[in-house]
């Protein structure tokens, strides 16, 4: 079944799978432990956070695991606001871009911790408005600033640099949600003045259930999670060594592919895709400013993004068609992809992304992402474009639901 | 042959669970599909009430995953909202008494749904409504007690020959005693309201939040002022509690005159209707009503009364000459014809005409 939603969940790496079959078969140890079991438990999460620690340019000791990528926003937006000593020092700027994870865990800061939110403003790509976020900012005041690394549904890559820079004059930590970008080529801790960088195993084929939190030495956050004081006190609870083990492979592997120019050939297949899409529906409209190629978008203003936007990310709007009709067509002819984010109750919601991009709620729900990623082949794209081209063959145009 | 494409519209109770599983049984390639038409927040949501809440998207969920079939949620907030919420509170803010789920039947449930499954290439939906369908025609349920046929006369034949009923021969028991041969989680849930958006069943209460309170008179026939009320929208024709009047016999609201404010009341005698206009008149057999002798049901679980069909110069307008009197039609109702078993067709009640 050709899978083209990467950008929700990459399909497990057998290095990951490798990694980690040692800890579910053997009896596992706690790596607090000081017994045999435990030191290998231990020697386990040591590799693991040295693997994760190279992919975005940290030292290991910055690496803090968490159960994923939204507990890594959350520890860092409500950890950040819960330092501050008191509400007028509990400021916080977030794009209007950002996952939910991180908006979210703002709004929760906002109604619940006597913090106050700002949303810079994004341009028509859903790149932030560095003119629009300074002009937020209040220095002394100002807590966290979050400027994601790249937008997990358009793709486009942020001017996270200029944003941290920006950021610290005004006394702010700088977090840059990697989720979806890590292992990007230039997604660095250091070159970008990165304070605080949230990181999902399963992004990357890894496991689910494990992530991590990149904490900059000096950058005071408040733990959430209470009790047996494992990573430096920030994230209580034993460590599950067996998924760690898995993300830290992934992140192995991440890496290796970065040097071998994966990010080309990922760009390449998706532009492969956006080509074949083009003829299969001319009127196609791209979203954002994914990175690599053929994708029409305006050019980069001076002061390009220093992250590159996502190679294998595409963001795509057909006039007429509703997504969600799409991708039930698309779901029975087997092949993956998605649209918005899904609601409670499983129903597709207007992306937030898409809104603050100025796109209208109706253009939001013609708007599907396929994404492309570490198993993606020639094969998977060919598939998915004869599958969107019988599933448009189905649909007649602007045929909606009075 | 390949086997038929069928959509089947899962609310998430047992009727819709058990019509889902009778499609796969039927060797149907059958996808399942919740209509999300709510936004209530669900902190907000009374469990087990209603309709719409997320534990009923679960539900309709996890039978799909038992049937082994797709599943999806279709967000239709929005045309719920305007088609069939929006359109009550107008019709009571009217004067009428309307029907919401023949509403939502006409432009969500079942016309709305049919018309998306048939775009998206199927062949058919199946719903777990009563009532059956044959030979393109709409006929009334096995099952008396549960018949649907009532909110679901405004059908023609572009919809019955796309519509599947699967629950149309059976009785509400043995709906029940499958689901629990079938193992549905649904089996044992309870039965739905009569207004799904209202779930604590206080309309007047859902009205006054709408539209606050708008004081008027309580009149009689002859226009003389017997008392006060909070909301003219409050009443509904043949309603004798709630009057807040103290009169020697009961008195019943004749009808409500929403523009003046007046709630017309009168002796129960004069609530009898001789005959009734419909509007929006619409046959099943898409060829209009004809003239002549049938039956006539003005209410979901009223009594069939005889009538005469009296065309009138709008062909999407009859009258309906009732050979015995019916007590408190409301302007807004469904009016349903029967021939029999079969149903011919109806429309919405628009005026009445008193017997006296």
């Amino acid at each position: 079944m050709p899978y083209l939603d990467y950008a929700a969940s990459a399909p497990l790496r057998a290095e990951a799978l490798q990694a980690m079959l040692p800890f579910l078969e053997r009896p596992a140890g706690n790596a607090a432990s000081q017994h045999g079991p435990g030191r290998a438990a231990r020697a386990a999460v040591e590799t693991a956070r040295e693997q994760v620690a190279d992919l975005v340019g940290a030292a290991p000791g910055e690496v803090v695991f968490t159960s994923g990528g939204t507990e890594a926003d959350n520890l860092a937006v409500k950890g950040a606001v819960l330092h501050r000593a008191g509400p007028a020092a509990r400021h916080l700027v977030c794009s209007a871009v950002e996952h939910h994870a991180v908006l979210d865990a703002a709004a929760w800061a906002d109604a619940d911790a006597g913090a106050r939110v700002a949303l810079a403003p994004v341009d028509a790509v859903g790149r932030v408005d560095l003119g629009g976020l300074a002009g937020l900012l209040e220095p002394g005041r100002t807590a966290l600033v979050a400027v994601m690394a790249a937008n997990n549904e358009v793709g486009t890559g942020q001017p996270v640099a200029a944003a941290a820079e920006l950021a610290h004059a005004a006394g702010a930590l700088l977090l840059c949600d990697a989720v979806q970008a890590a292992g990007l080529p230039g997604v660095d801790m250091g070159r970008h003045g990165i304070d605080l960088l949230a990181l999902a195993s399963h992004k990357l084929g890894g496991p689910t259930g494990v992530g991590a939190l990149v904490v900059r030495s000096g950058a005071a956050l408040r733990p959430l999670l209470h009790g047996g004081g494992q990573e430096r006190g920030l994230r209580s609870g034993t460590l599950p060594v067996a998924a760690i083990a898995g993300f830290g492979a992934a992140a192995g592997a991440t890496i290796a592919e970065r040097e071998a120019g994966g990010a080309a050939d990922l760009a390449a297949l998706r532009d492969r895709l956006l080509a074949a899409l083009r003829t299969v529906e001319p009127g196609l409209v791209v979203n954002g400013r994914p990175t690599g190629g053929a994708a029409s978008a305006p050019p980069d203003p001076p002061g390009a993004p220093a992250i590159p936007g996502l190679p294998g990310l595409l963001s795509v709007r057909f006039p007429g068609r509703l997504a969600e009709d799409l991708l039930l067509l698309l779901d029975r002819l087997e092949v993956a992809c998605s649209a918005g984010s899904a609601c409670a109750s499983g129903a597709v919601a207007p992306s937030h992304v898409l809104l603050a991009m100025g796109r209208s709620p109706a253009a939001a729900r013609e708007t599907v992402r396929f994404s492309l990623g570490h198993a993606s082949t020639t094969a998977d794209v060919d598939a998915a474009v004869a599958a969107v081209r019988q599933a448009l063959q189905v649909l007649a145009p602007s045929e909606a639901v009075g | 042959m390949s086997r038929p494409q069928v959509l089947v519209a899962m609310s998430g109770g047992v009727d819709s669970s058990v019509a889902a599983a009778l499609a796969v049984q039927a060797g149907w390639d059958v996808t399942g599909v919740h209509l999300k038409l709510a936004d209530t927040p669900a902190h907000l949501q009374v469990q087990g009430k209603g309709c719409c809440t997320l534990a009923d998207a679960d539900d309709a969920r996890r039978v799909a995953d038992s049937l082994g079939i797709p599943f999806y949620v279709w967000d239709m907030v929005e045309q719920f909202q305007q088609a069939v919420v929006d359109d009550f509170a107008a019709g009571y803010a009217g004067g009428r008494t309307p029907n919401p789920c023949a509403r939502c039947n006409e432009r969500v449930k079942v016309v709305g749904l049919l018309a998306r499954a048939r775009a998206l290439g199927f062949d058919a939906l199946a719903t777990g409504h009563y009532a059956r369908v044959a030979g393109g025609r709409l006929y009334r349920a096995a099952d008396r007690a549960k018949d649907q046929s009532y909110v679901l006369y405004m059908l023609g034949p572009a919809e019955l020959d796309h519509l599947r009923l699967p629950l149309g021969s059976l009785t509400k028991p043995q709906v029940r005693a499958t689901a629990a041969r079938l193992g549905l989680r649904t089996a044992a849930k309870p039965e739905s309201f009569d207004v799904c958006f209202i779930p604590d069943g206080d309309t007047a209460g859902w009205l006054e939040r709408r539209f606050g309170r708008r004081p008027g008179q309580v009149v009689d026939a002859a226009g003389r002022v017997l008392g006060g009320h909070q909301g003219a929208y409050r009443y509904t024709v043949g309603q004798r509690r709630g009057l807040g009047i103290a009169t020697p016999t009961p008195r019943y609201v004749l009808r409500v005159e929403p523009a003046a404010g007046r709630v017309v009341v009168g002796e129960r005698a004069e609530l009898a209707t001789a005959a009734v206009e419909l509007d929006r008149a619409t046959a099943t057999d898409g060829r209009g009503l004809r003239p002549g002798p049938a039956k006539v049901r003005l209410r979901a679980h009223g009594a069939e009364v005889a009538c005469q069909v009296v065309p009138l110069d709008d062909p999407a307008q009859v009258r309906l000459d009732l050979e015995e009197p019916v007590d408190a039609v409301a302007p807004g109702q469904a009016g349903v014809l029967y021939d029999g078993d079969l149903v011919l067709g109806g429309g919405t009640v628009a005026a009445t005409i008193p017997a006296a």
